[in-house]
């Protein structure tokens, strides 16, 4: 089994699980953030953050059965959006690609030619920078969450705007469990605000809403820190948690 | 406004200087360069079509008439005088002093021009100089040079006013009559206004108007609720209707900033401050005060902020505002504290009663009963203890001193009125003998019996320092928080004991609360005892006539609360002050939240006011007693709206699972049919079993407790 990260070290790995061996380095002009491998996993698409003259970008690359097959170079590279991409994932049968970052806009790709599809709406759309996306385990449908204190579902394949999770948090990260109607918000303060508030004015909770009636069902709490990254554990009765927090 | 000069004079004048006023050349006059020349800009087309607003360029030249005529050699000297009188007041501009002179005989005509560099200036300059005695013969006839133009256009025959067929006004009173009883509110934020019903019982506000950019500043609504003002560069409006805001009215108020309603609503007093020429001076201040409904100027006051800052609240900053306050009732009276004296206006003629003001030596302070004409005020001690302080009570418009204390070692006073002018209370700080730190008492003024008898009130400790004092509304009892530590105590007291009606008694002592602020209900009985500010926003419903707490709560980081004006309803808010979480929560009057409400950079909220009841006392009793039989009606309409909800609610429900079943086998489908494009895109393995989960239910059997009965 395959892995693949992203680093701010301008570089993208691929690993082997079972070893832990590092099997190839993918070189980039500017630090990687946000990685995917498409069904199948033959090829990954890695977004890239502007640095200093670069703007950002989203690379494909080919992943060989055979590392020493392995090539850098990029199949399809797209550019585009402003600001950082933060999340790029594959749309089902790897016939597009779904973008959202900075910008606050979800994009929609053909892989085959490189052209821009779909764009999300202004008016409905996310206002401020989209800062997670999570999709589906059919790959259906995708949620985003966003600093403008919102999470929205969207039809993968029509980008149709379905739902909107309002909260009174700028959302950090989102993610739906794949048994029953929940989708998870978490959010709270940039880190960069966190010390010089009371824990709470952070708020920092992750709150479950229902998929289905955009209601919030209940929160958890007792966290020290803005939530960053959350996963449902796959048999879908418990979930992770990361989160940033300072011991004084 | 101000002065006004008689046709009759102005055509004396012409004659004696054999001008002939029609041949007068106005256009020959030289303009100083940068004028604007009354080209009016994009954002002023509101008030266009007022004469008074259009800038002529000449706004800040004045004429002064009734000067000496005098030959050339006197002409410098003249010059000088007239100089000397005038740049006292304002600075004139270079070459802003003219004196025309007559060609054929080579004297001046009697007249000048001065120019300043605003019209402020040149207002002042007219004011404090006509009338002006340079000797007995010349006494000085001043006028702003734009009110000749004004005064020219006066026709010579008086024809009668046109008769307008009456339109009958808009009830203005209309939403007191809404049939559900509910209240409105109105809140900022960002650049929107809105007027809202607090719908309680549909748990939500509903919008009765909105407008973005109403006002420009801040909103305010008249003390009896039927307008609501706004204001803006040129002045402040007032808006109202039966269904609707409509502009009713505006007033000219150039670069306002506060305003202020007189109680009985007739009339709204404008404030306004401005830079001196000079910027040692002290800024200009110009006060105007408007019959509300006909928008004319009742009376303005001109002066330096000096002349209004006087007392002990003025601050560095200037003003504290009002700076005229109401008393009296029916609108009757207003009042300034000057330097050494408090002025009383009386609004028949809007002058002075007595056309002099109340000499008091000293005065710091002063308060007008909420219902009858008398004003209480305090002097602070003088000569270092020779003269104590006092406070006194005194009746408008005879003067005549009610009553009056003698008080020693005092540091400092704070008075305090009930809401009926039943009682006041005055809190007093006194030095310690050390002189090293203060102590407070209370002098409690019992207003409505004979004498008007003073009972002291210390506290249990009294060296505790008083952060917050309340009357009840209509009532007899007040709430003090007191206290040094971190979490102070709160006491109640009562103006009556159960065995002796003319004495205060301590009905309860609350002992560490988070509580720095006291809002009793508008009806009495009830009190929030909030935690603002360093508290962060704990509120604390209490009963007071049971002396128990009804709930606690927080609203976090709230900066205002305030009941509704029926005494039903408490609102909390978190302003823009707090970064996050601006918006508002409706309370019902015992500490139940009912909904809130989140707005983005929240300005302000503000409860619609509400006239006094036209309910006689003994109605409003009849009332209270058969309050079952009048509540059944409304409890049978709460029941019907709270099915009514539920049933709504289980139809939205209904409908929003109906569509995501919808979406779900759409998807589901679509899924099918691409299976066997992603089984080749793995290379022909049909792994989508690893995506999906499945559901199972286990029952899972806990032994909760074993337990053996043995038979005997």
């Amino acid at each position: 089994m395959t892995l693949i990260t992203g680093s701010a070290d301008q570089t993208a790995k691929l690993w082997n699980v079972e070893t832990g061996a590092q099997l190839f380095t993918f070189n980039f002009d500017s630090p990687a953030r946000s990685v995917d491998f498409a069904v199948g996993d033959k090829l990954a698409v890695i977004t890239t953050d502007p640095f200093m003259e670069l703007n950002s970008a989203i690379h494909v690359k080919r992943i060989a059965g055979d590392p020493a097959d392995q090539s850098g170079e990029s199949v399809l590279i797209l550019k585009g959006p402003q600001g950082r991409i933060n999340r790029a994932v594959w749309g089902p049968l790897n016939r597009t690609i779904i973008s959202a970052g900075e910008d606050a806009i979800v994009r929609i790709w053909d892989t085959e030619t490189g052209k821009l599809l779909k764009e999300s709406d202004k008016e409905t759309g996310h206002k401020k920078t989209i800062t997670s996306l999570a999709k589906a385990a059919d790959g259906s449908h995708f949620l985003t969450g966003s600093l403008d204190k919102s999470a929205k579902l969207w039809d993968a394949r029509t980008l149709e705007l379905i739902k909107t999770y309002v909260t009174e948090r700028p959302v950090n990260a989102v993610t739906m469990s794949p048994l029953l109607d929940h989708v998870v918000l978490g959010g709270g303060q940039d880190a960069s605000a966190v010390t010089t508030t009371d824990h709470r004015a952070g708020k920092f909770e992750a709150k479950f809403f229902d998929k289905i009636l955009q209601e919030e069902i209940g929160g958890v709490k007792g966290h020290f820190g803005p939530i960053n990254a959350l996963a449902f554990n796959p048999d879908g009765k418990s979930s992770i948690r990361s989160y940033l927090f300072f011991v004084i | 406004m101000g002065d006004v000069l008689i046709m009759n004079e102005i055509d004396a004048t012409a004659n004696r200087l054999g001008i002939d006023l029609l041949q007068v050349d106005l256009d020959s006059i030289q303009l100083p360069p940068g004028e604007d020349l009354g080209i009016i800009s994009d954002d002023e087309d509101v008030y266009e079509d007022d004469d008074q607003e259009v800038e002529s360029g000449f706004g800040n030249i004045i004429v002064v008439d009734n000067l000496p005529v005098v030959p050339k050699e006197k002409f410098e000297k003249l010059e000088g005088v007239i100089r000397k009188i005038y740049s006292q007041i304002g600075v004139i501009k270079e070459d802003g002093l003219w004196m025309p002179v007559d060609p054929e005989t080579q004297k001046s005509l009697g007249y000048c021009f001065i120019e300043y560099n605003t019209p402020q200036e040149a207002e002042l300059a007219k004011e404090k100089t006509n009338g002006y005695k340079l000797d007995r013969a010349h006494i000085f006839a001043v006028n702003m040079f734009d009110d000749f133009d004004k005064f020219m256009k006066v026709p010579d025959e008086w024809a009668p006013p046109e008769h307008k067929p009456y339109t009958p006004g808009e009830n203005l009173q209309k939403w007191l009559t809404d049939e559900k009883a509910r209240d409105q509110f109105v809140i900022r934020s960002g650049t929107d206004t809105e007027v809202l019903w607090n719908d309680a019982r549909h748990l939500k506000p509903e919008p009765v108007y909105k407008r973005s950019y109403w006002t420009e500043s801040f909103v305010q609504w008249s003390p009896l609720g039927t307008y609501l003002a706004t204001v803006h560069r040129q002045g402040a409006a007032v808006w109202g209707g039966a269904n609707t805001f409509n502009r009713l009215m505006r007033y000219a108020h150039p670069q306002v900033k506060l305003i202020d309603f007189s109680p009985g609503e007739k009339y709204l007093v404008t404030y306004s401050s401005h830079e001196p020429s000079n910027p040692r001076d002290a800024n200009r201040v110009v006060i105007n005060i408007f019959d509300v409904r006909t928008g004319k100027v009742m009376r303005d006051f001109k002066g330096s902020a000096d002349e209004f800052a006087v007392g002990g609240t003025g601050g560095v900053a200037g003003v504290s505002w009002p700076v005229f306050r109401w008393g009296g009732g029916k609108d009757k009276y207003f009042a300034k504290l000057g330097k050494n004296m408090i002025s009383v206006y009386e609004t028949e003629s809007f002058t002075l009663i007595d056309k002099k003001s109340l000499k008091v030596e000293n005065v710091m302070d002063f308060s007008w009963s909420p219902t009858d004409p008398i004003i209480s005020l305090f002097v602070p001690e003088l000569g270092g203890g020779n003269q104590p302080a006092r406070v006194s009570l005194v009746q408008i418009p005879s003067k005549e001193e009610l009553r009056q204390k003698n008080l020693f070692s005092v540091s400092d006073c704070k008075m305090y009125w009930q809401s009926s002018g039943d009682y006041l209370a005055v809190k007093v700080d006194r030095y310690t003998k050390t002189k090293k730190s203060t102590y407070t008492g209370f002098e409690l003024f019992r207003i409505k019996e004979r004498d008007i008898p003073i009972e002291v009130l210390e506290l249990d400790n009294k060296n505790d320092k008083i952060i917050a004092f309340a009357w009840e509304p209509k009532g007899h009892r007040f709430a003090v928080i007191h206290g040094d530590s971190p979490r102070p105590d709160i006491s109640f007291y009562s103006m009556r004991t159960a065995q002796h009606a003319g004495r205060v008694s301590k009905l309860t002592t609350l002992k560490g609360k988070q509580a720095n602020a006291l809002f009793w209900s508008p009806s009495g009985r009830f009190i929030v005892l909030a935690g603002l500010k360093g508290f962060n926003g704990q509120l604390e419903f209490y009963n007071v006539d049971e002396l128990e707490t009804m709930a606690t709560a927080e609203h976090f980081m709230a900066t205002d609360v305030e009941w509704d004006p029926t005494g039903r309803y408490v609102a909390t808010a978190v302003t823009s002050v707090h970064e996050m979480e601006n918006g508002f929560n409706i309370w019902s009057f015992n500490g139940k939240l009912l909904y809130r409400t989140l707005k983005d950079h929240f300005f302000q909220f503000l409860w619609r006011p509400r006239p006094p009841s036209f309910l006689t006392p003994e109605k409003e009793e009849e009332i209270a007693k058969n309050l079952k039989k009048y509540s059944k009606k409304y409890e049978a309409e709460d029941q019907d709206v709270s099915m009514q909800l539920s049933e709504q609610e289980r139809e939205k429900r209904r409908s929003l699972k109906n569509e995501w079943e919808k979406k779900i086998s759409e998807w589901k489908r679509l899924h099918e049919e691409e299976k066997m494009e992603r089984q080749m895109l793995r290379d022909g393995e049909a792994s989508d079993e690893e995506e999906e989960y499945e559901a199972k239910e286990v029952e899972v059997e806990e032994v909760l407790d074993v337990t053996e009965e043995v038979e005997e």
